[in-house]
């Protein structure tokens, strides 16, 4: 059996097409969801890919996260479904309280595009085990909203627990708290970052690099092994 | 200018003498006589908003139209060729069942007044006219041109026009691969904003703008109509700016990238369904535009009933409704069993559609408001019959004056040391400087189609998956070399272009233009205007690849100051396995460095002349397009046979330019030594056209070099890939780390 991969499309997503087309690369099935679709198609993880939902005109993702397709979404991962959200997924899973913290526009005031290095701080989160810890990778940034900020309280309990997922390393492109890049809840199935792991797939496409496709065979031996 | 009674038809014929604001929407006395002699009777005050939009020099081409009608006359024959100039794109045939749709068009004017809107509606509008063509949008590109870098304006425009560029396209999902950055003082008041874009659709789905079919259904779909951009064709784009005018603020159009998205992905849904007879993006001219075009190149009229377009501002007249470019919307023509069906797709999508018409057996087009005709007129004489003026034009009088004063006169540099300060003077200028800071801000990796993108020669994108079949596009200009002679600079920057698409391994195909000039009311600048024309024209007919659209803007000038003729050129090529491309960066250490073709003593016009010596002045390099088309045919098969792994175009800036550019990207350096005959400072500064540098594995050295000379392409072997300095043997050495600061830190330090 292979695993089936919900990709949801709010108006607005821009990267769907692409992580189906990741999902495929690692040998699972991309299901495309709607933005109205009351249920998640019996799907075994979702993507909430990046975009400027709804336009984004208000904070990014604070209106997808209150979309049809959010309420099973919300209920069934905190039952433990993993769910990844990329960029503007990143920010709908903070604006859904599915992880902590806030992203705030980038510090230098710019849309920033280029191929970012990162630290893996945990390998053991349902996206992130087929890379090891301490692992530096290459991934493409694009974002406008990229700073992610939290209180120090937060930001204290997820180092301490090991929820720091990534870090960028030699420079910071938006002024994001500790070089946080993406983080993970307690049960480590839900992990948002901003980077774009569905453009490091293919070795000839965007940076020429596949840093990112481990994503994707990470759940995917998770869910085939399960 | 509503008034009571409504202005209808009938109005009109009962009230010969009421005098209508003709010369305040544009038009000049002998136009309005002749709207008067078309119709017989005074025109309403909808038909005079129409008329004064559509025969705008924006939109009806009236000074240019004698000159690019060479295009057409001498097209050159090419099988890919699928629609040519006429319609909202033209579209080239790539192979395997595919088809790609491409096209530049200029935003300049509105650029200037608000950068940020008008650069985000230029990238808006473009995308729209691929969309109608049934096209997937896959990319932009952006050929920029701004005032002198350190201007305290330019910090005012060019940040505004990148972030609108980037707000706007970015928000799309559209790849950003491509494109220019220049700086020159000619273009203070009057930057280019020049947008390019690439679509992609199967054969069977070309979609034309053309209204067929009586009793089929107009549906305007997208956004509300408002009151931006009334006019922005006819007075903002077709004037010349001069600071007595009140503000033209409120004829720049306001965009709404969230609403294009929609569109792109609901016309798309409506196209592969088929549901679509024909279609017509609303641009400049809004909805004069799309009713007159569709029904005029239909085989039958249109009937519209104004009073059923969706407004923003419900105190709108008629006027303003049809002159509105008010931006995100279409007009589809759609049978009457498949409407339901098309607005069940627009409401999938939350985007408001309307039927405001259908088309009639008559040749008329009908326009209705509050119950009566406020518009009965031939559409051809709105939208194909506008004046046509045979400007004079006249090669100007400082012509000769500025060839004669000769930059390969101007000092040279004495000393090695002196040649080395000059090199690091050139590639830390603003032209010559890496435009990182700016494409940046441009989402290149959207799609996941991206094989290229800048710095690159040319952006390539990936159009099939299984195949590996890709398209390239450049774009290409230099001001400053048509300035010295615009048949020849029209023809070195389709030459640039070919050879950047070449460069990268791809075949050039086909040509989309932008031609940027001043007045055409100045007889030296329609000589310009002429001479580039017939140069890109002789061009594209010698290099065999047509001419399939593009646009021309006029009026770019402050005063009597007009910029540089600047005709910019995209050509568009095709690579059937993306796999073969071939990247600027040196790959590695211990590749041979190649100089192909011929380098002679030519500094005119050249980046040395200006970044040195502030001067413009002499011939620009010569062309010989013979050369051009075989350096590409050696170029694309050392690509497809792996004897190449980099390859870099010489243009602006000569051969060090490129070898510090090919340097930088790889992280590896070069030892170049100086080969017979020629001078280090000839070598490394000299602007011949034709030429390109390549590094060649050892292992292929013989057989690029039987290849080079079975053909005839002089092929001099002028150094290696080599740590991590740039070395020219018996000169200087500069260490890639001098020259990244010198390259990188320039545009940052000016405008971040």
């Amino acid at each position: 059996m292979t695993a089936r991969i919900g990709v949801v499309t709010f108006p607005g997503s821009l990267d769907d097409r692409d992580t189906q087309r990741a999902i495929r690369i690692a040998g699972a099935e991309p299901v495309a969801l709607w933005h109205k679709d009351k249920d998640l198609k019996q799907v075994d993880a979702v993507v909430l890919c990046g975009g400027f939902s709804y336009g984004d005109y208000l904070r990014a993702g604070a209106i997808a996260r209150f979309s049809p397709v959010m309420e099973p979404l919300i209920d069934q991962a905190r039952a433990g479904l993993p769910v990844l959200g990329i960029c503007n997924g990143f920010q709908i899973l903070t604006e859904a309280h599915l992880l902590p913290g806030a992203m705030l526009g980038n510090d230098h005031l710019h849309f920033i595009c280029r191929d970012q290095k990162l630290r893996v701080e945990n390998a053991e989160t349902s996206w992130t085990t087929d890379y090891s810890a301490g692992q530096e990778i290459h991934i493409p940034l694009k974002n406008m909203d990229g700073r992610y900020v939290a209180d120090d309280y937060t930001l204290d309990q997820l180092e301490a627990e090991g929820r720091v997922a990534f870090r960028y390393v030699d420079f910071n492109p938006n002024g994001s708290l500790r070089d946080i890049a993406g983080i993970t809840n307690e049960a480590g199935n839900v992990v948002g970052l901003m980077p774009h792991p569905e453009h490091a797939v293919e070795s000839l496409i965007g940076t020429g690099r596949t840093d990112g496709l481990p994503f994707f065979t990470s759940i995917l031996k998770k869910l085939v092994t399960a | 200018m509503s008034r009571t009674p409504l202005d209808t038809v009938e109005h009109a014929a009962a009230t010969p003498d009421v005098e209508l604001p003709w010369a305040e929407l544009g038009l000049k006395k002998d136009e309005y006589e002749r709207v008067v002699e078309i119709l017989g009777r005074r025109p309403t005050g909808a038909e005079l908003a129409m008329y004064s939009v559509m025969w705008s020099e924006h939109c009806s081409y009236k000074s240019s139209k004698v000159h690019l009608r060479q295009f057409g006359e001498k097209a050159p024959q090419s099988d890919a060729l699928l629609v040519g100039i006429g319609e909202n794109a033209g579209v080239v045939d790539v192979g395997q069942g595919y088809a790609v749709t491409f096209k530049v068009e200029s935003h300049n004017h509105p650029s200037y007044v608000e950068p940020y809107q008008g650069a985000a509606t230029g990238v808006g509008g473009i995308v729209r006219d691929i969309i109608a063509m049934g096209a997937r949008p896959v990319a932009v590109v952006d050929p920029l041109r701004f005032g002198a870098a350190d201007h305290p304006d330019t910090k005012r425009v060019l940040p505004g026009v990148v972030a609108g560029i980037g707000g706007y396209g970015n928000c799309l999902g559209l790849p950003n691969i491509g494109g220019e950055v220049v700086f020159d003082a000619c273009y203070q008041g009057n930057p280019l904003v020049n947008a390019g874009a690439i679509g992609v659709m199967r054969h069977e789905d070309i979609h034309l703008a053309k209204a067929s079919g009586a009793g089929n259904k107009v549906i305007l779909y997208g956004a509300r109509t408002g009151g931006d951009g009334i006019g922005g064709a006819s007075i903002l784009a077709s004037e010349t700016f001069d600071d007595a005018k009140p503000s033209k603020r409120p004829a720049v159009q306001v965009g709404d990238p969230f609403q294009e998205k929609l569109l792109i992905e609901c016309t798309l849904e409506a196209f592969a369904e088929k549901l679509v007879v024909g279609i017509q993006d609303l641009g400049a001219a809004g909805l004069s535009c799309a009713t007159s075009e569709l029904a005029s190149n239909g085989s039958g009229g249109m009937r519209v009933t104004l009073d059923d377009v969706p407004l923003r501002d419900s105190t709108l007249s008629p006027e303003e409704i049809l002159m509105s470019e008010s931006q995100e919307r279409m007009c589809a023509v759609v049978e009457p069993d498949k409407v339901e069906r098309f607005l069940e797709i627009c409401d999938k999508w939350d985007v408001i559609a309307t039927v405001i018409g259908e088309v009639t057996d008559g040749d008329r087009l009908e326009i209705f408001w509050h119950g009566g005709k406020i518009v009965d007129v031939d559409p051809r004489t709105v939208a194909h019959d506008g004046p046509v003026y045979e400007r004079p034009y006249a090669r100007p009088d400082w012509q000769d004056a500025l060839q004669a004063d000769d930059a390969g006169k101007l000092p040279r540099p004495a000393t090695s040391e002196e040649l080395r300060d000059q090199v690091l003077k050139l590639v830390a200028s603003p032209n010559q400087a890496s435009k990182k800071w700016i494409t940046s801000q441009y989402d290149h990796f959207v799609q996941g189609n991206t094989v290229l993108a800048q710095p690159e020669d040319s952006g390539m994108i990936r159009v099939d998956e299984e195949s590996g079949l890709g398209v390239a596009i450049a774009t290409d200009g230099n001001g400053r070399y048509a300035k010295l002679d615009p048949y020849t600079g029209a023809q070195l920057a389709l030459a640039e272009a070919y050879r950047n698409v070449a460069t990268t391994g791809a075949k050039p195909l086909a040509v989309s233009d932008c031609l940027n000039f001043g007045s055409p009311e100045d007889p030296a600048v329609m000589w310009q205007f002429a001479e580039a024309v017939r140069g890109l024209a002789d061009g594209c007919l010698q290099l065999g690849t047509p001419v399939t659209g593009g646009n021309v803007s006029l009026y770019n000038q402050t005063g009597e100051a007009a910029i540089h003729p600047t005709p910019v050129v995209a050509v568009l090529g095709v690579i059937d396995d993306v796999a073969r491309r071939t990247p600027v960066a040196f790959q590695e250490e211990g590749q041979l460095i190649y100089l192909l073709g011929d380098t002679r003593e030519e500094f005119g016009g050249s980046a040395w002349s200006q970044v040195v010596h502030d001067h413009l002045g002499g011939l620009p390099p010569r062309v010989d397009l013979e050369r051009e088309r075989l350096l590409a045919e050696i170029l694309i098969s050392a690509s497809r046979d792996g004897m190449i792994d980099s390859a870099h175009d010489l243009s602006d800036g000569g051969l060090v330019q490129a070898v510090v550019e090919s340097a930088l990207l790889g992280g590896k350096g070069a030892r170049l030594i100086v080969p017979d005959g020629l001078d280090a400072f000839t070598l490394l500064f000299s602007e011949s056209a034709g030429r390109a540098i390549v590094a060649v594995p050892r292992s292929e050295e013989v057989r690029f070099n039987d290849m080079c000379g079975a053909r005839g392409l002089p092929a001099t072997r002028i150094g290696v890939v080599d740590g991590d300095t740039v070395e020219i043997q018996g000169e200087f050495t500069l260490t890639l780390a001098e020259l990244r600061e010198a390259h990188e830190n320039t545009i940052p330090s000016l405008l971040a």
